[in-house]
C-alpha cells in the first residue's frame, strides 16, 4: 500500500475529536472510525497511521481495532450485508433472510462476493428487534422486515449503487404523517 | 391498575408532532423542569434535587433496577476536580430497542434530565456513549444537542446562571460488553471494553480515575417529569415498587411489535394481546422472555396474574431488566432459541475471566450438540453444571446473564430437552 496519510481536513477533524476528551487515548475509537470512513477498512497500515496521529503505541491502536466487531480488520466488498440472526430476528425468520442472501450471492457469511461488490455476515441484535427480520448495510442504513422480496430489491438497488434511504420505525404515526406532509 | 392502564397518557413518547424540535419541545414546557431549578437554587438546592428523585424511585432502566436518586447520592462530594456522568447509549441487550426510539423522537428531554442530573452532582461533563451501529440516531442526536447549546441549555452560564455543563456525544464500534458501566468506561477512555473490578466504584473512581455517575438514557428522560410534577405524583404511577411510565419493546411473535409506553406494572397477557395485536397466525402463547436475552423464560401457564413490574416477574421467577419482551409462540424451539442466547453470550464475553470465557464457550457446544441430535441426557446435567461453575465468580454480570437463561430453560422445558436427547444418535446406538 501507498504511503498512508491524512488530509488537512481529516486533521481538523480529528483535532475536533481530540478537544472532546481530556486525552489523545480517548480519541482513539473515533479516529479509527475516520480511518475506516476513509480507507474501508483498518488493516495494519491504517492501525498504524491511526497510532502516529494520535502519537499513540502502535500495540494500544491495535488492540482496540482488534477488539470491536464493526472496525474491518481487513478489505471488504463494496456493501457489507450484515444479517441479524440473534434471538427476536431468529423467531421471525433471521436465519432464511442470511439463507437466502447466501444463495442469492452464492457465497456463505464471512465471505465476499468474486466481483467485490457484497460481503455478506452473520451478526448480533441490532437493536432494532421489533422490526425483525433486519439488516444493516456497511455500517449504516437499517433495513427492517425483510421479506425475501425485500432483500431481492435491495440487493438490485445497491447493484445500481443505490442505498436504502432511512427508514423510520420510531416516529409515531401523526408525527411520520407531519412529516411527510412538510416535505 | 389491573382494568385502567389502558388509559394512560404518554409522557415519554407523546403523540406530539416533531417534538424532536427544540421549539416545539419548549412549546409543550421543555425544558421547564430546568428552568425552575436554576430560577431557584435556595429551594431546588443540589441535595433537594436528588432527594425528591430519590424519593420518586425512579428504577434504573438499563436493567439492573436501582433507585437513580440513591446512585447520584454516592457522589463524593466536590473537591475542584472534574466529576463526569456517562449516559449509557448502548443498548444491545437482545431483545431492547427502547433507547433508540428517545433518540429519535424525544431527545430533549433525555437532555434535560442529564442536565438536571448533572446539577444536582455538581458534575461539569456528560458524556454519551452510544452503540455505533445506531449511527443513524448518533447524527440525530448531534442536532439535538447543537441546538441545546445553541440556545443556552447547555455550554457555559447556562440560562444566565453561574453553571456551565458541557455535554460530548461518542460511540462504539460494535461490542455487547461496552453497555455494562465499567466496560463502557474503558471504552469511553478509548481502550478495549475490559470491565473494571469493583471495588473501586465509578462514583469514586470512574472516567480518569475521577467520581462518575453511569445511567441509562431512558432513566435520565424520567428525571424531568419528577421534577415538574413531584415525587409523589410519579411514585403514583403504575406499580408501587418500580413506578413510573415505562418503554416496553415487545418483539418476537406477536402481530403489531414495536416499543410502546404505558405506566409500569401493565399485565403481561394484556401486552400481548391488546397491545401487540395478539400472536401472530392465530397461534397459540408459548413462552415469553420479560426483559431483555438475559432475564429467565417464562411459560404460557406461568404467567397468570403476572405483570410488569419487577416484585411481580420476581415473584413468577424471572425479571424485568430492560422491558424487552420477546414473545414466542407454540412452535418455538426452544432448544434452538436457547442455543442462539448462549452463541450471543459466548460471542460477547470479553474473554477476561476464565470461568466467562471457557463456561460460555462449553455452554454454546453443549448445546449445539443437542440442536444437532448428537445429545446425551448427561449433557443436560454438565449445562447446568457448568453453569453452577460460572455464577458468581467472573468480574461483571455477563456470566451471569449467560447462565440463567441457560438454567431456567431447562428447568421449564425439560421435557423438550429430553426428548431431543432421546431421539439422538446416541439413543438411538
Ligand atoms: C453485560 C451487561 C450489559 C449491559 N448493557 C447495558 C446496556 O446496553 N444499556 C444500559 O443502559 N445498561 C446496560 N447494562 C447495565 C449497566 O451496567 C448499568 O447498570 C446501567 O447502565 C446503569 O444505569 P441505570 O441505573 O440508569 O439503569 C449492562 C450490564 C451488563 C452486566
Ligand atoms: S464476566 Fe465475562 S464479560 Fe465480564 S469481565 Fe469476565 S470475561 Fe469479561
Ligand atoms: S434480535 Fe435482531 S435486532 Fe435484536
Amino acid at each position: 500500500m501507498a504511503e498512508l496519510s491524512f488530509t488537512d481536513e481529516e486533521l481538523k477533524e480529528i483535532d475536533k475529536i481530540k478537544a472532546k476528551f481530556p486525552t489523545a487515548k480517548a480519541a482513539t475509537l473515533q479516529v479509527l472510525w475516520v480511518a475506516q470512513r476513509k480507507y474501508g477498512h483498518v488493516e495494519p497500515e491504517v492501525q498504524n497511521l491511526v497510532a502516529e496521529t494520535l502519537d499513540l503505541p502502535k500495540s494500544h491502536v491495535h488492540g482496540v481495532a482488534s477488539f470491536y466487531t464493526q472496525y474491518y480488520k481487513e478489505e471488504q466488498g463494496k456493501f457489507v450485508l450484515d444479517v441479524c440472526t440473534c434471538l427476536s430476528c431468529q423467531l421471525c425468520g433471521g436465519y432464511e433472510i442470511l439463507h437466502h442472501i447466501e444463495d442469492k450471492l452464492g457465497i456463505e457469511a464471512g465471505e465476499t462476493t468474486e466481483d467485490g461488490m457484497f460481503t455478506v455476515k452473520e451478526v448480533e441484535c441490532l437493536g432494532a428487534c421489533g422490526y425483525a427480520p433486519m439488516l444493516q448495510v456497511t455500517n449504516g442504513e437499517y433495513v427492517n422486515n425483510l421479506t425475501k422480496e425485500k432483500v431481492d430489491d435491495l440487493i438490485e438497488n445497491l447493484k445500481n449503487g443505490q442505498k436504502p434511504e432511512f427508514e423510520s420505525m420510531d416516529m409515531p404515526e401523526l408525527e411520520k404523517r407531519n412529516q411527510a406532509a412538510a416535505e | 391498575m389491573a382494568q385502567d392502564w389502558k388509559s394512560f397518557e404518554p409522557l415519554l413518547i407523546p403523540d406530539i408532532p416533531n417534538l424532536q424540535q427544540i421549539g416545539v419541545y419548549e412549546d409543550n414546557g421543555g425544558y421547564n423542569a430546568l428552568k425552575t431549578i436554576l430560577k431557584d437554587q435556595g429551594h431546588w438546592s443540589r441535595d433537594h434535587v436528588i432527594d425528591e428523585v430519590k424519593q420518586a424511585n425512579i428504577r434504573g432502566r438499563g436493567g439492573a433496577g436501582f433507585n437513580a436518586g440513591l446512585k447520584w447520592s454516592f457522589m463524593p462530594d466536590p473537591d475542584g476536580g472534574p466529576r463526569y456522568l456517562a449516559c449509557n447509549g448502548d443498548e444491545s441487550e437482545p431483545g431492547t430497542f427502547k433507547d433508540r426510539k428517545i433518540f429519535e423522537y424525544n431527545p430533549h428531554l433525555f437532555i434535560e434530565g442529564a442536565l438536571i442530573a448533572s446539577y444536582a452532582m455538581a458534575i461539569d461533563n456528560i458524556y454519551v456513549y452510544i452503540r455505533g451501529e445506531y449511527i443513524s440516531w448518533v447524527d440525530m442526536f448531534q442536532d439535538a444537542v447543537d441546538d441545546a447549546y445553541e440556545k443556552g441549555y447547555l455550554g457555559e452560564n447556562i440560562l444566565g446562571t453561574d453553571i456551565s455543563i458541557d455535554m460530548e456525544i461518542t460511540y462504539g464500534a460494535g461490542a455487547y460488553i461496552c453497555g455494562e458501566e465499567t466496560s463502557m468506561l474503558e471504552s469511553l477512555e478509548g481502550k478495549r471494553g475490559y470491565p473494571r473490578v469493583k471495588p473501586p466504584f465509578p462514583a469514586q473512581k470512574g472516567l480518569w480515575g475521577r467520581p462518575t455517575t453511569i445511567n441509562n438514557i431512558e432513566t435520565l428522560a424520567n428525571v424531568p417529569l419528577v421534577i415538574n410534577n413531584g415525587a409523589d405524583w410519579y411514585g403514583d404511577i403504575g406499580a408501587e415498587e418500580h413506578p413510573g411510565p415505562v418503554l416496553y419493546g415487545i418483539s418476537g411473535h406477536v402481530n403489531q411489535p414495536g416499543v410502546y409506553e404505558y405506566a409500569s406494572g401493565v399485565p403481561v397477557m394484556d401486552l400481548i394481546n391488546d397491545v401487540a395485536g395478539g400472536i401472530r397466525g392465530g397461534k397459540d402463547l408459548k413462552a415469553i422472555i420479560p426483559g431483555g436475552s438475559s432475564t429467565p423464560p417464562l411459560r404460557a401457564d406461568q404467567l397468570e396474574g403476572v405483570t410488569m413490574n419487577s416484585d411481580s416477574l420476581k415473584e413468577a421467577g424471572s425479571m424485568m431488566g430492560t422491558a424487552g419482551m420477546v414473545v414466542m409462540d407454540e412452535d418455538t424451539d426452544m432448544v434452538d432459541v436457547l442455543w442462539r442466547i448462549a452463541h450471543f453470550y459466548h460471542h460477547e464475553s470479553c474473554g477476561q475471566c476464565t470461568p466467562c470465557r471457557e463456561g460460555t464457550g462449553w455452554l454454546e457446544k453443549v448445546l449445539l450438540k443437542i440442536k444437532n441430535g448428537e445429545g446425551e441426557m448427561k449433557d443436560l446435567d454438565l449445562l447446568l453444571d457448568v453453569g453452577n461453575q460460572m455464577e458468581g465468580r467472573t468480574i461483571c454480570a455477563l456470566a451471569d446473564a449467560a447462565v440463567w437463561p441457560v438454567r431456567h430453560t431447562i428447568n421449564r422445558f425439560r421435557d423438550e430437552f429430553e426428548e431431543r436427547c432421546k431421539k439422538s444418535v446416541h439413543a438411538v446406538a
